[in-house]
């Protein structure tokens, strides 16, 4: 393509259908203890 | 819903249903942020009229091209994970897999900013937890977590290493109870670094798979804002220490993590402070309190702040030496989007245990009391204050709904809405707009450190050696 570049796909979409296995980090408890992102958090099932 | 963007000299634009994101050119950028999807199979009239420094075959083929990846799912996606009226319906049964251990509600330091009140979470009272308490907690997790495996206990404060005699014991009993129970349990440890001796040094590295080391950058700003009791500055102190841990901390995680106020709101140049002192992973985090609070940061301050993080940013633009936590956005890999939904999960998934062995939602909600679930010695945990916060997720937030950032951030914090507005579910819009310009610019980050996009132009504002080159 001539104008867009794509830097991520429909990722999130496909994490719905094998995800919520809630293994994961809670997020608060990696360094913020007072705002959130999740999106900085790693997948358990990815590693 | 389609979120356009500049950041970082960037033109992007993320699909927040799908989690696509696009980098794009001016014209395009400009096509889309016009945009109400879903497009049409031709560039209409009217929309061409608005962009009338374009040729308009250009402008045709970059719909063409826009319209492409709609077909393919990248843009203007619906949401289908879940309807708003399931989304109250989530499930609420109480799995605790996380707890923030407050083993010390005393400290030594009278940080400026504390929302813990200098440690004693405003009760007056300052102590710390016996192994008896912490055995009850680990006791109580274990039973709790039903069939998850992995189990996270932060220890926590007020200085949990004032308390270090707890926290071994703690360790050592909770160790003993995985094989029997199927668990892998998790240590972190979150500490002001005054109390850390070689030896304790030698522990943490060894035992706790996360360490959150309290330094809020340059010496000035932490000394002001992190004295000791008796009013000296802390920097001199714990510098050193926390240099020989992470220097004896191998590939094992750790955050240097500090908190900025409305007092140093150039916070850049405390991140450089500390990735200068050879700190790789740092934090810096803004001063959260009610709208009365002197520290916090208030409306009137994000547009410094959000220029702060667009300088930042550039700072540590290819820089592989520092690893700013918010900027470390993760657009393939990160979490599922179910775990997107709801969040820190405090008051169902995460909780905190005081000395006494209430329970409480999180860290922040201690010593409110009205917030108390229950007490790990006869096993009482409120599920209506429970249900309240399982039901907190960016479908029944009202703002989030409206946000293009909530699977990004998933929710903000209950207890900071609480602090700004009285109730957990309204959004503290302040820390939702520095969430939103943090994740625009780690996603910028992201689209230059895979080649994408145009290199943004220096930043020569207050530099005062090239005068006339800009």
């Amino acid at each position: 393509m001539k104008h867009i570049q794509t830097l991520n796909g429909a990722t999130l979409k496909a994490s719905a259908a094998k995800g919520g296995c809630g293994e994961c980090q809670t997020s608060c408890q990696s360094a913020c203890k007072t705002s959130c992102t999740v999106a900085n958090q790693k997948c358990e099932n990815n590693k | 819903m389609v979120h356009t963007f500049t950041a970082l000299g960037q033109y992007l634009a993320a699909d927040v249903n799908s989690g696509a994101v696009h980098v794009l050119d001016k014209l395009s950028y400009e096509l889309l942020s016009l945009v109400e999807g879903p497009m049409g199979e031709t560039l209409p009239d009217a929309l061409a009229a608005k962009l009338p420094q374009y040729d308009r075959a250009d402008l045709a083929e970059a719909w063409e091209e826009l319209r492409g990846l709609q077909e393919n799912g990248l843009l203007f996606t619906t949401d289908e994970y879940i309807d708003p009226e399931a989304a109250m319906a989530l499930p609420r049964s109480a799995v605790v897999k996380a707890l923030c251990l407050h083993v010390s509600h005393d400290c030594n330091l009278r940080c400026r900013y504390c929302f813990a009140s200098t440690g004693d979470f405003g009760t007056g009272h300052r102590m710390t937890m016996d192994f008896e308490t912490a055995k009850k907690a680990i006791d109580w997790v274990v039973a709790k977590s039903g069939k998850r495996r992995n189990i996270e206990v932060d220890f926590f404060g007020g200085e949990p290493l004032m308390a270090m005699d707890t926290v071994k014991k703690t360790v050592e009993y909770a160790r003993s109870l995985e094989k029997e129970h199927d668990k892998v349990f998790r240590f972190t440890i979150t500490t002001n670094g005054i109390l850390l001796s070689d030896e304790n040094i030698e522990y943490i590295n060894r035992e706790m798979s996360n360490v959150v080391l309290s330094l809020d950058g340059r010496q000035g700003v932490n000394d002001h804002m992190r004295p000791t009791v008796n009013g000296k500055g802390s920097y001199d102190v714990i510098v050193p220490k926390f240099q020989k841990l992470v220097q004896g901390r191998g590939t094992k995680d750790y955050y240097v993590r500090g908190t900025f106020t409305r007092e140093n709101l150039d916070f850049a140049e405390d991140v450089k402070h500390m990735a200068a002192l050879g700190f790789r992973h740092v934090s810096v985090e803004p001063a959260s309190g009610p709208l009365d609070d002197p520290f916090a940061i208030k409306a009137e301050d994000l547009p410094r702040v959000e220029a702060e993080y667009e300088k930042l940013a550039r700072e540590l633009m290819g820089r592989k030496d520092v690893n700013f936590f918010h900027f470390n956005v993760d657009l393939a890999q990160g979490p599922c989007v179910i775990k997107r939904l709801r969040g820190c999960g405090a008051g169902c998934e995460y909780v905190a245990i005081t000395p006494d062995g209430d329970i409480y939602p999180c860290h922040q909600f201690v010593g409110k009391e009205e917030y108390c679930m229950g007490n790990v010695f006869d096993g009482s945990f409120d599920m209506d204050i429970s249900s309240k916060f399982a039901d907190q997720n960016v479908y029944t937030r009202p703002a989030c709904r409206e946000c293009w950032a909530r699977f990004y951030c998933s929710g903000g914090c209950s207890a900071s809405n609480l602090l700004v507005n009285g109730n957990i579910s309204q959004s503290n819009e302040v820390a939702c707009e520095m969430e939103r310009k943090r994740l625009e610019c780690a996603i910028a980050l992201n689209a230059i450190s895979a080649g994408m996009g145009e290199l943004p132009a220096a930043d020569h504002s207050g530099c005062e050696e090239c005068e006339g080159c800009h």
